[in-house]
């Protein structure tokens, strides 16, 4: 990973006497998080006020190639583990006719579905800033992509592994007991320098586009946890993982299935999300869309699941004013079949002005059964407010 | 496509008809203008061009969306394209690239920069606003013959230009309007004014075409367009600027991967 750095950086060097110009964009946010309940563990909080930094600077080199530094930093006032920084980006692309190279750390995401992301497996989660899971660290890769008239083939050497980030003693939501991310533990001897392989095949079909995808190497989720000394530590294998992600327009429906089957030398499972988006178009006579999203999560493991989604239910609400502000609102259940355990989520946004947005998220997690998923969540309802400055 | 297929039967047989009735209706003759008009925009092959929209509220509150776009003409169905959006500053980087077609929905991909994400957008609604714009989608889509049914009124001055005057009516589907009045230079056959009627047939929105210039000698393209919705008495000022022809764009910059890459 390093020397992958250093020849990303080595190349920006090399390039920065040509005339072409850099682009300078990105970010700052200031966030606060307030939760409704007193914690379990007396070390957490009840507001948790953060700003985050993402500049982006990116430079085109000529027709075919170019460089893209994107950053990410957060600094958190309580939770020590959420005061992190990251490279989401530092890679260099290279254009050729028919197929395109990247070099250095980026991010890819793979799939269809709207409630969890099964087939996106390159990037590891960056957990500590949401659990929603749809926040990524930068991957350390080599992607070769060809476009050919049977479709879209990706290739990905993947050198170093990012552990997954975990709330810190302070931070909120947390699991009940401290999950050390630095303190994993591997099954590779090569412990997080295990070169991972990838491999894509896209294709559109008019109104049907299918992906057939395939890892391996080092899963991006522990599939367990040693506990030392009151402390949990990650436990990364080496997986095998195909997937395929399916999605097929019909009429005003958009249909969608991930399905993965994933094997490690203890355990072998498959997983599903499946689904429709329905949207109604200028409802009530005005400009604005309701979407209804509904999907189904399965997953053969059931109990043993290190998902809460083993046989759940998503039911979404998303309404698109369609304003010059872009007003959007989601809201959603995600409710498990077997017992009624529920978690709701409201994800609204706005721009003010020209430069500024406003995000507000809420979470709820309702008839936590102990022993269950999202148990330890039982006292972790709360609200978020978001306010970014683009530049 | 069958499109054009039917339009060289029509050709072949407009002058046959003609010698034997003499008179053409007023659909034959609004179909054969939007033929011409069609003809006469064949062959531009691709273009770049930068757009910028002043979107304007009653109270006269303006915001700013500036998208590059990329043009590539496709013989015998609607034209690819993809824009990419610069300002307002939280969608920088946001791309969206679409296949249109003459009566099939188009095919339609955004790219959303933060999640990496390629969506793909059910495009069966074509009504929709434009980025919050008084542009609806069908209204910046490819315009193909065959989206229309076509009748002939009358010829007209308009500002001291010799237009005909023609309604033409969707033929594709969820389309937000139930007629469009349009005025069509004679001499150029551009349109210089086009008026919508919304689906209940009352008087909605008016667009009026400015500053032509001709490019590669045969081209026609306005420098700015005004939409002007009588509804909601707000407007969009869409200004183009830095329009280039023929710059060598082909398939492989309209795919998955140019998406993700549009920066």
């Amino acid at each position: 990973m390093k020397s992958l750095l250093c020849s990303a950086l080595l190349l920006l060097a090399a390039h920065s006497s040509t005339p072409a110009a850099v682009e300078f964009s990105g970010n700052v946010s200031l966030q606060s998080r307030v939760f409704f309940n007193e914690p379990l563990d007396s070390r957490q909080h009840n507001h948790y006020p953060s700003f985050a930094l993402e500049p982006e600077i990116y430079q085109q080199l000529d027709d075919q190639q170019r460089l893209t530094f994107a950053a990410f930093y957060r600094y958190d006032q309580h939770d020590e583990e959420r005061r992190h920084a990251d490279i989401r980006e530092l890679a260099w692309l290279r254009v050729f006719d028919h197929w395109e190279l990247t070099v250095g750390i980026s991010k890819v995401f793979w799939g269809v579905t709207e409630s969890q992301h099964l087939v996106d497996i390159i990037n590891q989660t960056d957990q500590v800033e949401n659990i929603d899971g749809e926040d990524k660290l930068g991957q350390p890769m080599i992607r070769f992509s060809t476009v050919q008239n049977w479709g879209i083939v990706d290739a990905f050497i993947l050198p170093g592994f990012r552990e997954r980030t975990f709330a810190g003693v302070e931070g909120r939501p947390r699991p009940g007991l401290i999950i050390d991310g630095d303190a994993a533990s591997y099954e590779s001897a090569d412990k997080d320098n295990h070169i991972d392989y990838a491999l894509r095949w896209f294709n559109s079909f008019d109104d049907i586009e299918l992906g057939l995808s395939y890892f391996s190497g080092t899963g991006r989720e522990p599939e367990s946890f040693q506990l030392i000394n009151n402390v949990l530590s990650p436990h990364y294998v080496l997986i095998e993982q195909a997937g395929i992600d399916l999605l097929a327009i019909i009429e005003d429906w958009t249909w969608k299935l991930e399905f993965i089957t994933r094997k490690s030398s203890t355990q072998k499972y498959s997983a599903i999300t499946g689904g429709f988006e329905y949207t109604l178009y200028g409802i009530a006579d005005s400009q604005a869309d309701l979407g209804i999203v509904i999907e189904y999560l399965y997953d053969d493991r059931d109990q043993l699941a290190s998902t809460p989604f083993q046989n759940d239910l998503t039911t979404a609400l998303r309404f698109a004013l369609n304003d010059t502000q872009s007003t959007e609102i989601l809201l959603g259940i995600i409710s498990d079949l077997d017992d009624s355990i529920m978690a709701s989520f409201i994800e609204a946004s706005r721009r003010l002005g020209d430069d500024f947005k406003l995000t507000l998220e809420a979470r709820a997690f309702s008839n936590t059964v102990a022993g269950r998923p999202l148990y330890d969540y039982r006292q972790d309802d709360f609200i978020q407010a978001d306010l970014a400055w683009h530049f | 496509m069958n499109m054009k297929n039917t339009t060289f039967l029509l050709l072949a047989l407009l002058p046959l008809s003609a010698l034997e009735v003499m008179a053409e209706t007023a659909e034959e003759k609004g179909l054969a203008i939007a033929i011409e008009a069609d003809k006469r925009d064949n062959g531009f092959g691709d273009s770049t061009a930068d757009m910028i929209m002043e979107l304007r509220n009653k109270q006269g509150d303006t915001s700013v969306r500036e998208i590059r776009i990329k043009t590539l003409e496709v013989a015998n169905d609607g034209d690819k394209a993809l824009s990419i959006f610069d300002q307002p500053a939280d969608v920088k980087g946001t791309a969206f690239l679409s296949f249109s077609h003459a009566i099939e929905p188009d095919e339609q991909w955004l790219y959303l920069p933060s999640l990496k994400r390629v969506k793909r957008i059910n495009s069966k609604n074509k009504s929709g606003p434009f980025m919050g714009s008084e542009f609806a989608y069908e209204d910046i889509a490819s315009q193909e013959v065959a989206k229309y049914t076509y009748k002939y009124l009358r010829d007209e001055t308009l500002n001291g230009i010799d237009c005909y005057v023609i309604e033409r009516y969707p033929a594709y589907e969820h389309s937000g309007y139930s007629r469009q009045l349009g005025w069509i230079n004679k001499a150029e056959y551009r349109p210089e004014k086009i008026v919508f009627y919304d689906r209940k047939d009352s008087l909605l929105k008016t667009l009026t075409y400015s500053g032509y210039q001709q490019y590669l000698n045969q081209y026609w393209r306005p420098d700015q367009m005004v939409m002007e919705n009588h509804q909601n008495e707000k407007s969009t000022l869409m200004k183009w600027r830095n329009y280039k022809f023929k710059t060598g764009l082909s398939d492989s910059d309209f795919n998955h991967n140019s998406l993700q890459r549009a920066k």
